[in-house]
């Protein structure tokens, strides 16, 4: 890195100080310069006081993984100056805020410390505290776009767009983005060496986190029911879902809503509510996270066992019990593939980034009522809640809803006897009728033990024949789930097996390992159960290893325990301190082992 | 073995309801619970209730969690469609079932075990959302699946079969209801069917939240000396608060003369509940003397029964969320995708 729209800075800065704002700012000042561009906000789990940071990456060649090194920082908190500093490349800058002398922890050799005095000039044009604490970050954005050569144009457009109806406000952020900009141009030698140059790259892109995209998904899915209970980082998801059914589920005849948000009293009820209403024939919904899906667990056996289709949405958090609830990771993946106690197995999608949200979510609840069963959407804390810079969402105005076999009143006509758990057409699927059919269509749904008519049973035979059922059927959605995303190389002797968000990294780590005379295969895998694909694609390399974000090798193991492939022949690459994973990890990874050099 | 089917015989004499069905075609398979249980009683109120309102038995949910109680959904209306959930779990679940489909009637069947430890928390936030169903409590203050433990309605003082007594202070679920702002309270006696059926039945009209504590004493695990929820109890110490007779709409009323001033309450499908106090000074649409009297009841030790308290102004689930007057079930598939229009314009936000 460390060239012309090749680089990364980051800020450190105290949470509830109004950092995120100016943050963004800067990352869609760039992007719509058409220059690609990633931001990650790493926040704590409070509300004010504790460090924050935001780092953003430009690439010309765009790549979106986290960066592996940072050029810039700005350090703003001297709780973390420490930190900070060490975390500048060598030969990188340092801005920090020159109101006060320069703190002794922020001296470091083979680095270039840059000092504004952002504080002091926000007090001398401001008179509100208020102001001058939030203002200040506007400040250290003008600085950059000095130092980095982002367009003020652009910025001062945005701030209009932001601002424009509230006069004050707008100049205050005016004059606040001059401070730092003057400052900067009057006192060094801008712009830095790397620095950014207008490109036309984003043209057909989108900056959207992947709550946002979650619930664009389940509003164009048709959902009309989403229950939840807030937990990090799962809560945005349903704020998104409300604000898009306010803009667009309001019937215009009667002003009344075509959907109804249940915040329940916890994650429990919230699956309760899911089931029953999926139960009544509603495209229904939770989002949740890990905790959540421990809480659900019950729930989702009895979903499993009574064929009811079921959408959760897990916006995967870092550790076992509360853990580090705003930090990633994705280790729920066993958790959800054989949640609730007794023989169950589950469908899973693993969406790589926002625009993957949006489609999973609606391939969710086709999948969903299609197989009778619930299905998890395991999304996690840095796409769910980062901008991510993806192609413009799209939609095909032909798609209808897959509801899967649903007996009306005329098709029950037809039948001598209603069976509910029949499996008629081989594929372990059995047809279902929905509360408030006349005629034969009534049964009762129970999570004790049923036969194929859906009656109470003790028996061995009967009971077994209803798993068995349910085992058919999940071997028969495996050729249903998206297929694997294979990119390949020629020669590769190398195969990089990942999922979900690690992907952006580890398709980096396959051109970086090219460059080093490594030919790497990528596998992304996007769904369970696998397909026939990635059995074939795990035979096919010398060395194959599987890059995921938990301690345990969770995506390993699926691969172990469903495919039969023997351990040994999965080198685990392991990333689990909850942030989003570099090219690097794997780089080195790969290459340690390929090179023979022990790791 | 809950699903032995009864034989299909048809009395000559079964009278047709409004929409020709029989007592008969309320019912449900053979009850499996033990000889002389309250809960078939109530399952025979219940099933009298529908057949005297017309229900259709296919527009019907019947909603239960796990234990003896949650058992009895399939003993009533096999025409209708059962849920037989998890442990605790049957509010949400009809809360679900509701927000989906509010066209249809919830008839949800719970316990004292199910009610008031596991699912005392579902209970609660079923009740503030107001969900619009029937809520029926069958307790009789132990758990008898798993053979006589004491439930947390149990009495202080109250023993067990095996003379141990309890020392835990109850959860009275009439108090609990009234304090959460139930808009239908009412308790009565499993064996009292000529109070229940009304009850019942005005329970079903009420739209939102209608619970109904039942007295169901346990046969076999709690109905001896020293028990406050068996038989020989309820019977002595029961003191009714208001007599409640249901008047549907489309039919004459024809009420009998009696003493004393009749509450008359309004529901909202036209049809009316008909309150005669037996106190004199009794108001069943005050929340404050409701709780004053079961709490007053409860120190002499007496069991305050009858509707307790009805409020019929309230919004349920539905009106609280402006849903639309279709259940959602059945809006369009149309009327809930805004199609790539609308996603193209909504893209420029995201620039």
């Amino acid at each position: 890195m460390s060239g012309i729209n090749d680089f990364a800075f980051k800020m450190g800065t105290v949470n509830g100080t109004g950092s995120a704002s100016a943050n963004g700012l800067l990352m869609q000042a760039i992007f719509r310069m058409g220059i690609p561009v990633t931001g990650k906000n790493i926040f704590p789990s409070n509300i004010q006081g504790l460090p924050t940071w935001y780092e953003i990456r430009v690439s010309k060649d765009g790549y979106t993984a986290r960066p592996s090194e940072v050029d810039l920082v700005v350090a703003l908190n001297p709780a973390t100056y420490a930190k900070d500093v060490a975390t500048v490349r060598p030969g990188g800058y340092l801005l920090y805020d020159s109101s006060w002398p320069l703190d002794p922890t922020l001296v470091r050799e083979g680095i270039t410390i840059l000092g504004v005095p952002f504080g002091r000039m926000c007090v001398e044009a401001f008179t509100k505290d208020r102001e001058r604490t939030l203002l200040r970050n506007i400040a250290y954005a003008g600085a950059l776009a000095a130092l980095l050569e982002i367009d003020m144009q652009v910025i001062e457009g945005m701030l209009n767009e932001k601002f424009g109806k509230k006069k004050s406000l707008l100049d205050a952020n005016h004059t606040a983005i001059r401070l730092g900009y003057d400052y900067a141009k009057a006192n060094f030698t801008c712009p830095l060496p790397f620095h950014l140059a207008p490109m036309d790259a984003t043209g057909g892109s989108i900056l959207m986190d992947g709550n946002t995209a979650c619930a664009l998904g389940a509003v164009y899915a048709g959902a009309t029911v989403g229950a939840w209970y807030p937990i990090t980082p799962a809560t945005a998801m349903m704020e998104a879902f409300k604000a898009f059914c306010e803009k667009y589920r309001v019937d215009k005849a009667t002003g009344k809503n075509n959907y109804i948000i249940l915040q329940a009293e916890d994650e429990l009820a919230a699956a309760g509510i899911v089931i029953g209403a999926a139960w009544a024939g509603a495209r229904a919904f939770t989002n949740t996270s890990g905790p959540g899906i421990s809480l659900m667990q019950e729930f989702i056996g009895l979903a499993y066992y009574t064929d009811i289709p079921a959408v959760f949405y897990d916006i995967q958090r870092c550790g076992p019990s509360t853990g580090m609830p705003t930090r990633t990771q994705q280790a729920d993946l066993l958790s959800l593939a054989y949640a609730s106690h007794g023989d169950t197995k589950h469908l899973v999608l693993f969406p790589a980034d926002p625009h993957e949200c949006f489609s999973m979510s609606v391939e969710a609840f086709d999948l969903a009522e299609r197989f009778q069963t619930p299905v998890f959407v395991a999304s996690d804390l840095d796409i769910g809640m980062n901008d991510w810079m993806i192609p413009r969402l799209e939609w095909d105005d032909a798609y209808r809803p897959d509801r899967g076999k649903v007996l009306d009143a005329a098709a029950l006509e037809k039948l001598p006897r209603f069976s509910r758990f029949l499996d008629v057409d081989g594929d372990g699927v059995a047809a279902r009728t929905l509360p408030g059919v006349g005629g034969k269509g009534a049964y009762f749904v129970r999570g004790s033990g049923h036969d194929k008519h859906a009656a109470y049973t003790e028996d061995s035979d009967a009971y077994q024949e209803v798993v068995d059922r349910l085992k058919r059927k999940f071997e028969h959605a495996a050729a249903a789930m998206p297929k694997p995303a294979i990119l390949r190389r020629k020669g590769a002797e190398v195969g990089l097996v990942t999922l979900g968000g690690c992907d952006a990294a580890v398709r980096e780590a396959a051109d970086r390992l090219q460059e080093a005379g490594i030919a790497a295969d990528v596998m992304r895998i996007r769904g369970f159960p696998f397909g026939a694909e990635v059995a074939e694609f795990l035979g096919e390399h010398e060395h194959t290893f599987v890059i995921e974000q938990n301690r345990d090798a969770q995506l390993r193991s699926l691969l172990m325990i469903e495919l039969g492939v023997p351990r040994d022949e999965l080198i685990p690459v392991l990333d689990y301190g909850g942030m989003p994973l570099t090219a690097k990890v794997v780089v080195d990874a790969v290459s340690a082992r390929v090179a023979g050099v022990p790791a | 073995m809950t699903s032995i089917a009864k034989p299909p015989v048809k009395h000559p004499s079964s009278r047709q309801n409004g929409i020709g069905l029989t007592l008969r075609d309320y019912e449900g398979v053979m009850s499996t619970l033990c000889a002389g249980c309250g809960h078939d009683s109530i399952t025979a109120s219940i099933v009298q209730a529908a057949w005297e309102m017309e229900l259709e038995p296919h527009r019907v949910g019947k909603m239960s969690g796990i234990g003896c109680s949650s058992k009895t959904t399939a003993y009533f209306m096999k025409q209708s469609h059962g849920f037989n959930s998890v442990h605790g779990r049957m509010p949400s679940v009809t809360s679900g079932a509701a927000a989906a489909n509010g066209g249809l009637t919830y008839i949800g069947v719970s316990g004292d075990g199910d009610s008031l430890s596991i699912g005392v928390g579902q209970l609660c936030h079923a009740i503030r959302r107001n969900v619009n169903m029937l809520y029926m409590l069958e307790n009789n203050g132990v758990y008898g699946l798993t053979k006589g433990q004491f439930s947390a309605s149990a009495d202080i003082g109250s023993t067990s079969k095996k003379g141990e007594a309890n020392e835990q202070a109850p959860i009275d679920p009439i108090l609990l209801a009234l304090s959460l702002g139930a808009t239908y309270v009412a308790r009565s006696f499993s064996g009292d069917k000529r109070q229940l059926v009304p009850i019942i039945k005005a329970g079903i009209a009420h739209k939102g939240f209608a619970l109904v504590d039942v007295i169901s004493p346990c046969v076999t695990f709690n109905d001896h000396e020293g028990s406050t929820k068996s038989y020989a109890y309820t019977r002595q110490h029961e003191v009714e608060a208001v007599e409640a007779d249901y008047v549907p709409l489309r039919r004459e009323i024809t009420m009998p003369e009696t003493k004393g001033a009749v509450t008359v309450v309004q529901m909202h499908d036209g049809s009316s509940v008909r309150l005669r106090p037996t106190a004199p000074d009794y108001d069943p649409t005050d929340r404050e003397s409701a709780y004053a009297h079961v709490r007053a009841c409860q120190a002499r030790g007496e069991i305050a029964t009858g509707l307790l308290f009805v409020s019929e102004g309230a919004r349920d689930m539905h009106e609280l969320a402006r849903t639309v007057p279709t259940p959602l079930v059945d809006v369009p598939f149309e009327a809930l995708c805004p199609g790539q229009a609308a996603l193209d314009k909504l893209m420029a936000r995201y620039r």
